[in-house]
């Protein structure tokens, strides 16, 4: 079945049904999974829920509206796909409100104010700014013309948790922004722009960057001069690690960096040449960072600090064991047990209760997503869309990789946000604005009544830059 | 650029890869590891994050799970606690669960196969899952009759409905608090249990079915009743009842209890000697009857078998192999006959039932947390031990027992009582237990009663001084 909307083109449907059946699919798991812990509560639905439901449900329909008028083309499961994960985070953290306003009344203390509607609060904001995404950037090119500026604010952002008065460090971790009441984390809007930033600036160099001077074994080497651009992403990704101690945000950004240089490319010895860096990178950081040092003995052996240093991803394995093949049930594990369970280790929270089955559903779901992010990018015919497109996606995947692989000790743990699941506000938005950009590309890329330039015309075509 | 996206992509798949089979591995391969880790308090949790059911005598709970402040959602407690240790046992965070607690661990958690349906309804409803209810077979009068009537005392009471097996009332003493060891206060239930565990006279010890003790001259009533089985005696037949009684093969002497010959001229009949409980008599009988013989009937009432109502008896025992002086000991209860108080409510509860032993049971049934009646225990017949007609002779001796012999403080007004004494040695140096074995009304009893004391003292070592009253309590209250 195709789309029943109007379509100019027989040959390209813009499957915007499909889209508003797959948001009306994935809103009824959500309600389901809501109704679930209640039930496990002995209690039925009540107002609080609907309320949420509702209000999701609305922001889906805006949403979809949205996308239905201002870009009709685009993909139609990415924003099905953020919203059902974006559900399940609200569902988790609605669940987590339950145990602890539980446990607050049966210790007689007053009930603490439900994070859900906070994290409710802030997708609204998020749908509202994926809105003036999809209003204000009609068409993803024009963002190339702000390369510098875009380059210039997300580095700002990123050191400005260590300006005095406004930089916040929170749980050993100078990350945050604290402005008014607002907690604010800028590493997470500092992601979109430095991604459009690099899109922007290697579309630019990618010709004198793939240049090869000398072939060894097979592989060619860059010249000396263009190294400029890797070493000094490489010193910022250090910066921050040993001034912010972030280790996931800094891991995230030379991951980013690299894959992006060789898309750019095309070159393997780039990605050499950044596996070496990192390398070098990892052995320094560990020697010379403490924090660091800490992370991988903790990874390595977590039993013998499950007191102390290693008290979070033991009690997070211990979780995920609970959950077992099937998952105790929505409301009926104990996933509150685990510190920091509705942001960092929300993944373990959805292990224990939706068991492996639904954590590999909640994997492919994710993988799903960057699948279409990664497929816009093949299909989008301007090179400057292509690397965003790839960009935005590998941004996606390598932080649910890293956080996902922490949680569940594949590799070191570092603090990064789940995208969509985690609670708090920054994340949620930008993550939303990637969906934006995302839907922006894929509906450039199979509009069909707009001839595109061919990816090498775009390259020589004339850009102002601002 | 379409060509290094692919490969990225390629790469990320891996990575995806990687993440599915390391959650598998945790999830599916060290689960269980993970879950018996010292410091995972899941398992602990879950276990108490159960309201468990209740444990009810009639309609009222003696046992029942209280939501609580803490990190351990329920606590159980218990009403009247040390009135009905015995039947509930405790359900502790330290120390496990003994008694129904244990028994019925699937039932009141809700994890027994009866819950099936309950468990499919649950799982699509998404209700919190509720353990079942166990209904006991305890009469409330009649166990805190046993039980204000033992205060002072050590030993045990049981009662049993004769046409049934149901036991009405186990009762031990002391006893213990099963609330103190069902806290979550692990130093507070650490310290109690180990003043309960050295506290000689051992509260811990489910007495009623437990502890075995010689049964002394409440024994004579299966010596009686293979007597009459026997077919070559009756109540009339004549036996004799020297004031002492030399051991065959042996220079030992057995004397009777009050150091007389019994009836005249040293000769009783059967009934007399019953009444008198005559040891001299029932010695020579029970070598006439031989050891087998003895045996044999013992066995038919329930000795040498394990039972389990659910909670696990300690199995009575009649010695295998005997010699004529150790027959002779054995037919009077001592030598090496083990004896529960079960196990001799139970011979009572055979003579009065025409002969037949019910098994005895303990839950009479299990609820679902929808209160809807999931089983009911159906009494069981363990075997006949003696014949309807042998039955009812025995029984008839026995009133006599209680109306002109050994066993006058069992009487109750208005009612034939039918009973035997008993008093045993425990060893040479050990002081006596006092026994009283009865059932009322005689001729269709609705109580058979066992009472055990222990550490009787050696004066006035008469069943019926001290035993016999509180078997005249247990069985009023259920008469009443």
């Amino acid at each position: 079945m195709s789309g029943t909307v109007a379509s100019p083109s027989a040959r390209q449907p813009t499957r915007r049904l499909w889209e508003l059946l797959l948001l009306v699919f994935a809103w009824l798991i959500g309600v389901l999974g809501f109704l679930q812990i209640q039930w496990a509560n002995g209690e039925g639905a009540n107002a609080q829920l609907w309320l949420t439901v509702t209000v999701v449900g609305v922001l889906a329909l805006v949403s979809h509206g949205v996308v239905q008028w201002k870009a009709r083309y685009a993909d139609p499961i990415i924003l099905p796909l953020a919203t059902l994960l974006t559900m399940l985070g609200l569902i988790m953290i609605y669940r987590l409100d339950v145990a602890a306003a539980h446990k607050a009344e049966l210790n007689g203390n007053p009930s603490p104010s439900p994070d859900v509607y906070a994290q409710l609060t802030w997708f609204t904001i998020a749908i509202i700014l994926f809105i003036a995404v999809l209003f204000v950037v009609r068409d993803h090119r024009t963002l190339q013309r702000y390369t510098y500026t875009l380059g210039l604010m997300g580095l700002i952002l990123l050191v400005l948790p260590l300006a005095p008065f406004i930089g916040t460090t929170i749980n050993g971790a100078t990350l945050w922004l604290r402005v008014g009441g607002f907690s604010f984390q800028p590493a997470e809007a500092a992601k979109i722009l430095l991604t459009i930033f690099f899109a922007g600036y290697l579309v630019e160099k990618r010709d004198s960057l793939a240049l090869v001077r000398t072939n060894v074994m097979g592989v060619g080497l860059s010249r000396g001069k263009d190294l400029g651009p890797i070493l000094i992403a490489w010193g910022v990704s250090l910066a921050i690690l040993v001034l912010e101690n972030d280790l996931g945000t800094s891991m995230l950004f030379f991951g980013l960096f690299v894959c992006m240089l060789y898309i750019a490319t095309q070159r393997r010895s780039w990605l050499i040449l950044g596996g070496l860096l990192f390398l070098v990178g990892a052995v320094l950081s560990y020697v010379l960072v403490s924090h660091v040092q800490i992370r991988v003995t903790v990874w390595l052996d977590p039993w013998t600090y499950s007191d102390t240093s290693g008290f979070q991803i033991v009690q997070s394995l211990f979780g995920l064991a609970n959950g077992g093949m099937l998952g105790s049930g929505l409301g009926r594990g104990f996933p509150n047990l685990v510190p920091f369970a509705n942001t960092d280790f929300i993944i373990s929270a959805l292990g224990e209760e939706l068991g492996v089955t639904g954590l590999v559903a909640l994997l492919l779901m994710y993988a799903l997503l960057i699948e279409r992010g990664l497929r816009t990018a093949v299909s989008v015919k301007d090179a400057f869309g292509q690397l965003l497109a790839a960009g935005l996606s590998i941004v996606l995947a390598l932080q649910v990789f890293v956080i996902v692989g922490g949680v569940t000790r594949l590799i070191p743990l570092t603090g990064l946000t789940t995208p969509f699941l985690s609670y708090g506000g920054s994340s949620l938005v930008a993550n939303w604005i990637i969906v934006a950009l995302l839907l922006r590309i894929s509906d450039r890329a199979r509009r069909p009544d707009i001839a595109t330039p061919a990816a090498d015309d775009a390259l020589t075509q004339v850009v102002r830059r601002i | 650029m379409n060509r290094p996206i692919r490969r990225i992509a390629f790469v990320l798949g891996l990575l995806l890869v990687a993440l599915i089979i390391n959650v598998t591995v945790i999830q599916v391969f060290l689960a269980r590891d993970y879950r018996e880790r010292p410091g995972n308090q899941r398992l602990l949790l879950q276990e108490y994050d159960r309201e468990r059911g209740p444990l009810l005598v009639g309609p009222d709970p003696v046992a029942r799970s209280k939501e609580t402040g803490d990190t351990l959602t329920y606590q159980r407690v218990y009403s009247n606690g040390p009135l009905y240790a015995p039947v509930t046992g405790f359900y502790s965070l330290v120390y496990g669960a003994t008694g129904l607690e244990r028994t019925e661990n699937g039932i009141l958690t809700g994890s027994s196969a009866l819950f099936m349906v309950d468990r499919v309804q649950q799982l699509f409803a998404g209700r919190r899952p509720r353990g079942g209810a166990v209904t006991t077979t305890i009469n409330a009068r009649a166990q805190l009759a046993a039980y204000n009537a033992m205060r002072g005392k050590k030993g045990a009471v049981v009662a049993i409905e004769p046409s049934t097996g149901r036991i009405l009332a186990s009762v031990q003493s002391p006893s213990f608090d099963p609330n103190q060891l069902s806290s979550h206060d692990p130093a507070a239930i650490r310290s109690y249990y180990l003043g309960l565990e050295s506290d000689p006279n051992k509260p811990l010890l489910n007495r009623p079915i437990v502890s075995l003790n010689p049964p002394g001259s409440t024994f004579k009533l299966v010596t009686a009743a293979a007597a009459l089985e026997s077919g070559q005696y009756t109540p009339d037949s004549v036996l004799p009842g020297p004031a002492t009684y030399l051991l065959p093969n042996s220079t030992k002497e057995l004397h009777n209890w009050n150091g007389k010959a019994c009836g005249t001229k040293g000769q009783v009949t059967l009934r007399q000697a019953l009444a008198l409980s005559c040891n001299t008599a029932f010695a020579w009988l029970g070598v006439q009857l031989g050891d087998a013989a003895l045996r044999d009937q013992a066995r038919k009432m329930g000795f040498d078998s394990a039972f389990q109502i659910p909670l696990r008896v300690a199995t009575s025992h009649f010695p295998d192999i005997l010699d004529p002086a150790q027959t002779a000991l054995s037919a009077i209860g001592q030598f090496d006959v083990r004896a529960t108080a079960l196990e001799m409510a139970m011979v009572g509860a055979a003579i009065g039932n025409g002969g037949v032993l019910m098994n005895p049971y303990l839950v009479q049934e299990v609820r679902g947390p929808g209160l809807a009646v999931l089983q009911t225990t159906d009494p069981s017949t363990f075997g006949t031990a003696l014949t309807t007609a042998n039955a009812a002779t025995l029984t008839d001796m026995m009133v006599n027992v209680v109306d002109k012999g050994t066993g006058t403080n069992g009487r109750i007004g208005g009612v034939k009582v039918a009973g035997k004494t008993g008093t045993a040695q425990t060893g040479n140096d050990n002081p006596a237990v006092a026994w009283f074995v009865s059932f009322a009304p005689a001729n269709h009893p609705q109580v058979a009663v066992a009472v055990v004391v222990e550490d009787a003292g050696a004066a006035e070592v008469s069943g019926n001084g001290l035993a016999a009253p509180v078997a005249r309590a247990v069985m009023q209250a259920v008469l009443h």
